[in-house]
């Protein structure tokens, strides 16, 4: 065992003491702002005193300098640990730029939704032209060979329509609503078509194969069905029960697809990009579509469950499907705002 | 040790602030992120359950003639549990459901900018064809009555495929965060902890180090020694005691396991640290 010396002691109390006195003057900002950063996670900036929503920044600041310090001189790693993550937490916090609800809301509806909408034009043509090959293909296989309608339309969706009902049936379910059950009604299907929406969206990812799919059998679903009508001579009425709503629904499934659609072929044509930074471009404007594809289903939903089942008149039908097309399509191609400084 | 703090590194991504500084950010790992995901499927079943169940009662206590707009409310509530929930959380403050947020971990934007909702929708959306598409499958086919055994295996095949997805890519990423550009990172909340070397122990003040016995060890082992007092297990610390006492040549008591590493921690520390400042990191005891 060696004697000890003295001096080497001394010389580690020198670098100690002052270590120490560094966390000591330190130590009571670092508490206020994990203190007020507590706080203002929990709840909104609003609750802060002038003084204190000045002095977070400050505090941000010296927290990150203390970490400096503590990383190239200190040797305490809980304590680095510690201003690591209360850096990282204000960085979280102070970089986040949060606007507040109201005005996201309304930075969605001017901006970003036909935004969106008008970027993915291309797409967006692609898909209904889909949906209507999907149609002819449909109306085609039918009026060729009856057995088709079976296939392409599951029988629980059919309800007993098909190429061998009566004409009166058929036109009895264009016109009787069941009104028991109307709102519940259109409450199921704004849910369900919003799973589509999600699906057709979701299955881009596929090199948007799936979704192209989707699109064309739900064309085909629509042609089979219309050429039943149009044989036994309702073409004009099945298009005022299906207008009301399907201007609206059948845009909004569109403009999923048009979504899954941008993602598939930015993943399998990133371009100059990247391709992750392709992908998470597509991604952040196919989303927001959806979120507009959502609040179009709901319109959808209400004039489905509702509408249809009081409107029973073909010129009114038209004329709110027509109407609802027009409106639609103003808002998202012709209406913009011009957006005034960052956002 | 070695292979420990390199799979430790391969986690790591540096996050500088505007202010320049590297906040060296920890991507959390696979099993961390199952286990948040776990917890908030239990929070939403739990949560469908007792909507239904009041649903229920509602619908007898009311008489038939609720039905409709309890039927309208459930439909609604579900929906939202099962599309809104992750993206409600997510878009606030703390970016974390609270799943996330008990495991402590938050999603944040890879660029390193502020997480925007549309990333947060995009993200989740995605969740849509990870999870609900291939149960969805595999439940309406039992259903049907025609579950045969390669729609079953291509179901799980395709859950796994995306289940899986994040351990086959560096950065952890599931399908929603490689679309939406996020990533999903530690950020546990910790508290401020006593600064060990300035424990004041009577006991402690009577050990003396030399030059060369607070050479023996570099920082390395000085971390591992400042987990071993935190933790203050009594068995752990005679062990460490007596390793540290054998190889610097130094006997203390058996009962005095604490305090001798008390003052060996800060003697050792305040070397280390004088080193820094003159510019010489001993990473650990192999260094010279």
């Amino acid at each position: 065992m060696t004697v000890p010396v003295p001096g080497d002691a001394r010389r580690g109390d020198a670098v100690r003491q002052s270590l120490a006195s560094f966390r000591r003057e330190r130590e009571a900002d670092w508490q206020a702002f994990e203190a007020l950063l507590a706080r203002v996670e929990k709840r909104a900036p609003r609750t802060l005193s002038e003084e204190e929503l000045l002095s977070l920044p400050l505090l941000y600041r010296s927290a990150l300098s203390s970490l400096s310090v503590a990383r190239a001189t200190s040797l305490d790693s809980a304590l680095i640990a510690y201003l690591e993550s209360l850096s990282l937490r204000g960085y979280f916090y102070l970089y986040g730029a949060r606007r507040g609800l109201s005005q996201r809301v309304g930075d969605f509806f001017l901006h970003d939704w036909p935004g969106a909408m008008r970027d993915l034009w291309r797409e967006t043509l692609v898909s209904v032209a889909l949906m209507f090959i999907g149609v002819g293909a449909g109306a085609w296989l039918v009026a060729s060979d009856k057995g088709w309608f079976d296939a392409i339309i599951p029988s629980g969706l059919a309800a007993g329509r098909g190429p061998d009902a009566s004409a009166e049936m058929l036109r009895s379910m264009l016109y009787d609503g069941d009104n028991g059950f109307l709102s519940g009604f259109a409450a199921y299907l704004f849910t369900h078509n919003v799973q589509v929406a999600i699906l057709a969206f979701a299955l881009g990812f596929a090199f948007a194969v799936p979704t192209v799919l989707l699109m064309l059998f739900n064309g085909c679903m629509l042609g089979a069905m219309f050429q039943v009508y149009w044989a036994k001579g309702l073409g004009m009425e099945l298009g005022g029960w299906l207008a009301i709503h399907g201007t609206t629904e059948l845009f909004a499934i569109a403009l999923a697809g048009a979504a899954g659609i941008r993602i598939g072929t930015r993943i399998a044509f990133p371009g100059e990009l990247t391709r992750m930074t392709a992908a998470a471009h597509a991604g952040r404007i196919a989303a927001t579509a959806i979120v507009g594809v959502s609040v179009m289903l709901l319109f959808a939903g209400l004039l489905e469950g509702i509408g249809r089942q009081t409107i029973t008149s073909d010129v009114t039908r038209y004329a709110v499907g027509g109407g609802m097309l027009a409106l639609w399509i103003g808002y998202f191609y012709l209406f913009q705002v011009v957006r005034n400084g960052d956002r | 040790m070695a292979t420990a703090r390199r799979a430790a590194l391969a986690t790591m991504r540096s996050l500088i602030t505007p202010e320049g500084v590297d906040l060296q950010i920890k991507l959390a790992d696979a099993g961390t992120r199952a286990a948040a995901f776990l917890l908030d499927v239990v929070f939403i079943a739990t949560a469908a359950i007792a909507v239904t169940i009041i649903a229920i009662f509602g619908v007898t206590g009311f008489g038939t003639d609720k039905l409709q707009p309890l039927f309208i409310v459930w439909i609604i509530a579900i929906f939202f549990l099962r599309n809104v929930y992750f993206i409600a959380f997510e878009a606030g403050r703390r970016a974390s459901t609270p799943g996330k947020r008990i495991i402590g971990i938050r999603v944040a934007s890879r660029n390193g900018a502020g997480l925007s909702v549309d990333q947060v929708i995009a993200r989740n959306l995605m969740r849509e064809i990870e999870v609900f598409l291939p149960l969805s499958i595999i439940a309406g086919r039992s259903e049907m009555g025609v579950a045969d055994t390669l729609t079953t295996v291509f179901g799980l095949v395709w859950a796994l495929l995306f289940a899986l997805f994040p351990l086959f890519n560096r950065d952890r990423l599931r399908i929603g965060d490689l679309l939406a550009g996020t990533w999903v990172v530690e950020a546990p909340k910790r508290t401020l902890m006593e600064d060990l070397s300035a424990r004041k122990d009577p006991v402690a003040r009577t050990f003396q180090f030399s030059h060369a016995q607070l050479d023996a060890y570099g920082i390395a082992e000085l971390h591992k020694l400042e987990e071993v007092l935190r933790r203050d297990d009594y068995f752990a610390l005679r062990a460490v005691a007596e390793t540290i006492g054998r190889k610097i040549g130094s006997t203390p008591q058996a009962h005095d396991a604490r305090p001798f590493l008390t003052a060996y921690y800060g003697d050792l520390r305040a070397h280390l640290e004088r080193k820094l400042l003159l510019g010489k990191r001993k990473e650990d005891k192999h260094q010279r």
